[in-house]
């Protein structure tokens, strides 16, 4: 799992490459936390390469959410692969997280 | 009356033979010259186990009355395997099978899934069998042994007769093998393989004559007639049974491998996986939990499947409570969201995991154990459904791509009782060229090499002292390429440098050398009846560097799971000129004999070299240059033309 982000105009955009599981969600929590703490606080998960998430990964993106709704931003995803998008149907996730279609269109109406 | 000659033969040769080979080594080591000196011994002590072994298997020979009326009622498969053969050549194969008088069903198994036999067999009303959906890109398909394992899942006769693509079967071949199984502990009914493709001077070798006949005749007696993977008749009943025993033990090693693996794979997990995360510490516990009470059940011989569904409930449970808990979290995070009265969560307040949601996170597939990936090893190995095979029951054996002897051995290990009928009942095709004909033979003895190596017959329970030994005579034989290249290296070491290995060529050599050596070819003489042995000899020395290669890729395949470099032997003959690269190192070592000779004549005669040595070696080496001059046919050899040999197509009534 690798993560990454770029400070773009109106949002941060952060990329978790790889599988978002059980062993790599704590670290999606701990670098979105620090991305927050660096004054962004309007995020964006880019899931375009993200093969696979589990109930963990699923849980450390909602922890997520709730750290940038707390910093006064919020979180958003885009780009999500097959299997994602079952998980966050199956759990009616897709109520709570609108899936973009990329990081551009996330925040383009706010 | 032939069996007390042979045996007086035997004897013989094994007193001269000891004779010979215990005064080599009690007293005619030359030690200043150790590092031929003692490989000489070693090879001429290997040639006497063989010989040994050839008398044992000699001793017993059977030579059966042929077989009581077969069972009306017997029902019978004719298999016809096929990977890549000549249409016509199958064709030809499987219509001659479907004329065999005794009622049977004839199936082709066509490993090449090729649409247009399916036609043929179709518009001839012949049975079609190809790989099932079992066997995918994951599984190992296993050669011939996964064919025949194949077809024996959507087949059902009680007896199974397998042919070769090109082994074209007499129509007899039933009514004059099935009444061996009227002895209910008859497992497998073998007939030579004749090839009607090869002339009289049988240029490569191809024809055994020596094999089958005295050879299977004295395992038959010892009741260890070998399989030979066509012409045989087999018990269905007898390979199922192998196929379940051998289910039950895969199976076992496996879930024992699992659990010894099991502790190092969660230390491991431990170590790498982020432990600060205190759920996957608790499923590791649980997983750490469920396989030590595991072992012990295993220990307390518990039945595997009942084991195995214990681990997996418990796992399961585990990894249940762990998605329970990240969905809780969530949930509370979703609410505390809510709280925060920021925005609004959702179109409908905050959703609610339902519990289908949470059973579906935590199949395997999901699973977040799956981030623990050698967890996930260790647990899916777990299991009675052998995974790592496309069916659970595999009848023929898989552990050599000479699936036929392993399974013979199987069989003879659990009981079970083997026939060979010395009668040809059916007309192959052999290579006709050197190079189909080197792939074979390395084929044959990787083959029996594998299976030396992964069970070796001296130590199979089951199996009587005298069938051990007969698995080990044949084996015992593909080692002779080592041997030959020191039966070579002796000469030319004395002719070119004059260090003799043995101390004194004296009378103490000869009157024990000659006596062995002429009751060994006697012995030949005597087993053999008269039919020609010298081809066999020839080719035991000349391939050595084929014997050599197949031990050391086998090895290699077996110790260090490398690839064989395995090959279908090829029907067709292989087109281009005379393939002299193919014998570089027999032309090397031919050149270096004809050198050494001229060499140490000079020597002779200008007094470096005694008269007796330089004598024996150099006709020594004569003798090599014969053995190997049948290289030089076989490479110039065009294949078969038909009209110099219009009789080899008939069929001779007197056996092989």
């Amino acid at each position: 799992m690798e993560f990454s982000y770029v400070v773009k105009d109106s949002y941060a955009e952060v990329k978790a490459d790889g599988r978002l599981n059980m062993v790599s969600a704590p670290k999606l929590r701990e670098f979105v936390t620090d991305v927050i703490a660096g004054g962004s606080s309007r995020i964006v998960v880019n899931l375009e390469n993200t093969a696979f998430m589990d109930s963990s990964g699923l849980g450390a993106l909602i922890g997520c959410l709730k750290a940038a709704r707390q910093a006064g931003g919020d979180l958003r995803i885009a780009a999500v692969q097959p299997q994602v998008k079952m998980v966050l149907e199956l759990t009616s996730m897709d109520r709570v997280l609108t899936a973009y279609a990329s990081a551009d269109d996330a925040f383009s109406n706010d | 009356m032939t069996r007390f000659w042979t045996r007086l033969v035997v004897v013989l040769t094994v007193i001269f033979g000891l004779n010979y080979v215990g005064w080599r080594w009690a007293s005619s080591l030359n030690w200043d010259a150790w590092w031929i000196a003692v490989p000489l011994v070693l090879a001429e002590t290997y040639s006497l186990i063989d010989v040994m072994l050839f008398g044992m298997t000699v001793w017993q020979l059977k030579i059966r009355k042929g077989a009581p009326a077969p069972p009306h009622d017997a029902t019978v498969d004719v298999f016809i395997t096929t990977y890549n053969e000549d249409l016509d050549m199958v064709m030809t194969t499987a219509l001659a099978a479907q004329k065999i008088r005794h009622p049977h069903s004839t199936w082709i198994l066509d490993d090449g899934a090729r649409p247009e036999l399916k036609a043929l067999a179709e518009e001839h009303g012949l049975g079609y069998v190809t790989r099932s959906e079992d066997w995918t890109s994951n599984v190992p398909r296993h050669a011939k042994a996964g064919n025949l394992n194949n077809a024996l899942m959507v087949t059902h006769g009680e007896f199974l007769l397998i042919l070769d693509a090109d082994q074209v079967p007499e129509p007899d071949i039933l009514e004059k093998t099935l009444g061996y199984f009227n002895n209910r502990r008859v497992a497998l009914v073998q007939t030579p393989q004749y090839f009607s493709n090869v002339p009289a001077h049988d240029p490569l070798g191809s024809q055994a004559p020596l094999f089958y006949g005295p050879i299977q005749q004295g395992k038959d007696g010892w009741n260890a007639a070998f399989f030979c993977g066509s012409n045989a008749i087999l018990r269905r009943d007898a390979l199922m049974q192998l196929g379940l025993v051998g289910y039950v033990k895969e199976t076992e090693k496996s879930i024992r491998r699992a659990l010894t693996a099991s502790r190092s794979a969660i230390r491991q997990a431990r170590k790498s996986a982020d432990m600060d995360t205190p759920l996957v510490a608790e499923v590791l516990d649980a997983v750490e939990a469920a396989t030590r009470e595991a072992q012990e059940q295993l220990a307390a011989g518990q039945p595997l499947s009942e084991i195995t569904y214990r681990v997996r409930r418990r796992v399961d449970a585990a990894v249940q409570t762990l998605v329970q808990a990240d969905m809780s979290a969530l949930q509370a995070d979703l609410e505390e969201i809510a709280a925060m009265e920021l925005a609004q969560v959702g179109d409908a307040g905050v959703p609610v995991v339902a519990d289908d949601a949470v059973q579906r996170m935590s199949a395997r597939d999901w699973s977040p154990l799956g981030a623990l990936e050698s967890v996930q090893a260790v647990l899916d190995a777990l299991s009675v459904e052998r995974n790592d095979e496309a069916q659970p029951v595999m009848p023929l054996a898989t552990i050599s791509v000479t699936e036929d002897m392993a399974t013979a051995m199987r069989m003879h290990a659990m009981g079970w009782e083997s026939v060979y009928h010395h009668e040809i009942l059916a007309y192959g095709l052999a290579p006709e060229d050197l190079k189909t004909m080197l792939t074979q033979r390395l084929r044959w003895a990787q083959g029996t090499m594998q299976v030396l190596l992964r069970e070796n017959p001296l130590v199979q329970k089951g199996l009587k002292i005298g069938q051990r030994l007969m698995y080990f005579a044949t084996m015992w034989t593909y080692l002779s390429g080592y041997a030959a290249v020191i039966y070579f290296a002796a000469p030319i070491i004395y002719l070119l440098l004059g260090v003799l290995p043995v101390a004194s060529l004296s009378w103490d050599f000869f009157l024990r050398f000659i006596p062995f050596m002429v009751a060994n070819q006697v012995l030949f003489a005597v087993a053999g009846r008269g039919i020609p042995t010298w081809r066999g000899q020839q080719y035991s020395l000349a391939l050595f560097p084929t014997w050599i290669k197949a031990c050391s890729t086998a090895a290699r395949n077996v110790w260090f799971g490398r690839p064989l470099g395995f090959a279908v032997t090829p029907k067709a003959r292989q087109t281009g000129g005379p393939s002299w690269s193919l014998i570089r190192p027999q032309i090397a070592v031919s050149v270096l004999l004809a050198v050494a000779a001229v060499v140490g004549i000079i020597r002779l005669a200008t007094g470096l070299a005694e008269p007796l040595g330089t004598l024996v070696n150099v006709g020594w080496v004569i003798f090599d240059l014969v053995v190997m001059s049948i290289l030089v046919r076989a490479v110039l050899y065009k294949g078969y033309e038909p009209a110099v040999d219009v009789d080899a197509g008939e069929r001779k009534a007197d056996g092989v």
